[in-house]
């Protein structure tokens, strides 16, 4: 089959503009891997044309990029899945990450927002005479976050990194998780305090990019959430997310549906003048916003609504200790 | 067609332009609503961050509810959408029917159960599907021929795959794009269309969530879109409502007309900008009326 490749390429030794588009028109197998039509083009067409790849089995996790706008290996991405209706594939380098040269990136900033997080067993006690037991099914739990092969196809897609450098990111976020739900690990106090923070858990969109384009299933985000789950429960609620995720469950639970003001009210602590004076830079900038929408005639209605049945809602809440 | 209506918390909250437009536009084209008064919020993703099974017993609830109807869900929300489309992926997942049993004993005290046969769609989906653009197009009475506009499809709808059938369903990545040019406007495509708007972080880090509406906004600005569309109200809320904070955080002078779904189909069918709510936007869409103006009847 005919394939064309439109590979996003950068040369920093050129002069001027350093980055071009080049397209190769391929024939190619129909079991052809995007990776494998990278390297027909490296073997027999340009050998310039940069880029990373080891294993090409999906377990080294050096050939994330994007394909059509969407990351993801270039060794598990077949051809006849991704090509367009022109004939096209797209490929580009990972985003986020600084081009060093075409499809190979800078992977440092990924490694040290890892290295951030502390990837490692850390105990407190003295160390155990014998190994370390750990129970069979604490063990199952980490299988999905342990898979992850720290390919960057997560951070490549993350749509807050995107706009924001310093947030610490999913892939680091879900390596966090790997050690908090250890049992053998015993700093997870340290650990939800560092996560807490601004940068940290809570600056996640909850957008999904990483669930969809991570190749092992480690379900980043789904550990992000859990993660915030675990911070609130330990006691630890001292921030606008955390007021924001009790005070939607609160305002569901006693409505049925959402009040909006009601929710802005309890995220930004109104009611409480230590909170409140921290958001008061928040709450001023509301003002504007308030008024704009008073003028259009939008603003949601002072009065929320119960719905019919909130009741059974209630005790749904009740019965499952929220 | 007749389907159970599920309007979410926002059309009738922060974008109170988006619920009276949708049931003009319905009854135009012959969608009658039968709106599930009781029906929960189904929890936004925010609920399911602290109780996954909390969320999915309140949205097995409103399926059950439609069940008893006979009906299909229909929403006009991305996020509703996913979320919903989500719990019922979980719900009837073929490996695991001892949860939807477990669900359901939450749900007999009022005297509720789910047997996993309800349909769940946005508009969006339902325009594209179940009438096809052909038909929705014999409807339309205006050519917006002059528009230029951009897509914006909210999260939800566009991830996470595994719940939104779209092997089985191929034009639902697309369908935004069939119906604006459906109604003879011109398409700007563009990568950020199925990236996020930013609003669930508005509260928590406003700074990012503005860059993301600077970001968009300006970007299809600068290729000549003249309004963007979207399925979600709350891309909408974020989108429209805090642009001139993104106009003043990011230094660029945007103005970008931001258009729910269902006005932009009303404007085709023949309503005015004053049926469709227009003038309850933060940015102005006099452009959008002026365009209006000059357009052809089809
Ligand atoms: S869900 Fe969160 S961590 Fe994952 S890509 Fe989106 S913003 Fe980034
Ligand atoms: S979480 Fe998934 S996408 Fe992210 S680095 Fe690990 S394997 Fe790659
Ligand atoms: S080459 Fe090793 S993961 Fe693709």
């Amino acid at each position: 089959m005919k394939v064309k490749l439109d590979v996003g390429r950068f040369n920093p030794e050129s002069e001027g503009d350093k980055s071009f588009r080049q397209e190769f028109d391929l024939e190619v197998e129909e079991y052809y891997t995007v990776l494998d039509a990278l390297m027909q083009v490296r073997d027999y067409e340009d050998p310039s044309l940069a880029m990373r790849c080891s294993c090409r089995a999906s377990i080294c996790g050096s050939c994330a990029m994007k394909i059509n706008g969407t990351s993801g290996l270039g060794c598990n991405t077949k051809i006849v899945d991704v090509i367009k209706k022109d004939g096209t594939v797209k490929v580009d380098p990972a985003g986020n990450l600084p081009v060093v040269k075409d499809l190979v990136v800078d992977m440092e900033p990924f490694w040290s927002k890892v290295r951030e997080i502390k990837p490692f067993l850390q105990t407190k006690g003295p160390e155990p005479q014998d190994e370390y037991i750990a129970p069979q099914q604490a063990m199952l739990d980490l299988v999905k976050p342990v898979g992850c092969i720290m390919c960057g196809a997560c951070v490549s897609d993350c749509t807050v990194l995107e706009v924001d450098s310093n947030f610490i990111g999913p892939a680091a976020l879900a390596k966090a998780s790997r050690f908090i739900d250890d049992p053998r690990d015993e700093m997870n106090a340290e650990r939800f305090a560092q996560l807490n923070q601004y940068t940290g858990v809570w600056d996640c969109t909850r957008c999904m990019a990483c669930v969809e384009v991570c190749p092992k299933g480690v379900a980043p985000m789904d550990r992000i959430m859990t993660i915030r789950d675990q911070i609130i429960n330990a006691g630890i609620k001292n921030t606008n997310g955390a007021r924001h995720a009790e005070g939607f469950a609160s305002i569901v639970k006693r409505y049925g549906t959402l009040d909006e003001t009601q929710l802005v009210i309890k995220t930004f602590g109104v009611l409480n003048p230590i909170v409140a004076l921290k958001n008061i830079k928040a709450l001023f900038g509301l003002l504007p916003v308030a008024y704009r929408a008073l003028r259009k005639n939008k603003l949601p209605p002072v009065f929320h609504h119960k719905i019919a049945g909130v009741s059974y809602i209630k005790n749904i809440f009740k019965k499952l200790g929220a | 067609m007749k389907v159970a209506f599920y309007p979410g918390c926002v059309s009738k909250g922060g974008c109170p332009e988006l619920y009276p437009a949708t049931v003009k536009i319905c009854e135009k084209l012959g969608i009658e609503l039968d709106e599930l008064e009781g029906a929960s919020c189904t929890g936004s993703g925010v609920l399911q961050e602290k109780d996954r099974l909390l969320g999915d017993v309140l949205n097995a609830r409103t399926f059950a509810m439609a069940e008893q109807k006979n009906l299909p869900i229909m929403t006009i929300c991305s996020t509703c959408q996913g979320v919903m489309a989500q719990a019922n992926k979980r719900l009837t997942d073929p490996d695991h029917p001892e949860y939807l049993e477990e669900v359901n004993t939450f749900l007999k005290d009022e005297g509720l159960e789910y047997k996993g046969t309800t349909v769940i769609k946005h508009i969006l989906w339902i325009l594209v599907e179940d009438f096809g653009v052909e038909q929705v197009k014999s409807s339309f009475v205006r050519k917006l021929n002059d528009l230029k506009l951009a897509p914006f499809y909210g999260c939800y709808i566009v991830r996470p795959s595994w719940a939104l059938d779209f092997e089985d369903n191929p034009d639902r990545q697309q369908s935004l794009e069939m119906l604006i040019e459906a109604v003879g406007a011109t398409v700007v495509d563009f990568e950020g269309k199925t990236r996020c708007c930013g609003f669930p972080i508005l509260t928590i880090n406003e700074k990012n969530s503005v860059s993301m509406v600077a970001k968009h906004t300006s970007t299809v600005q600068e290729l000549g879109a003249d309004a963007m569309v979207t399925p979600c109200p709350l891309c909408h809320l974020n989108l429209d409502g805090y642009q001139p904070k993104a106009r003043k955080q990011s230094g660029i002078s945007i103005h970008m007309p931001i258009l729910h779904l269902p006005q932009l189909i009303g404007l085709a069918l023949g309503f005015s900008p004053a049926d469709m709510g227009l003038e309850r936007h933060i940015i102005s869409t006099d452009a959008i009326t002026k365009a209006l103006k000059e357009s052809n009847p089809v």
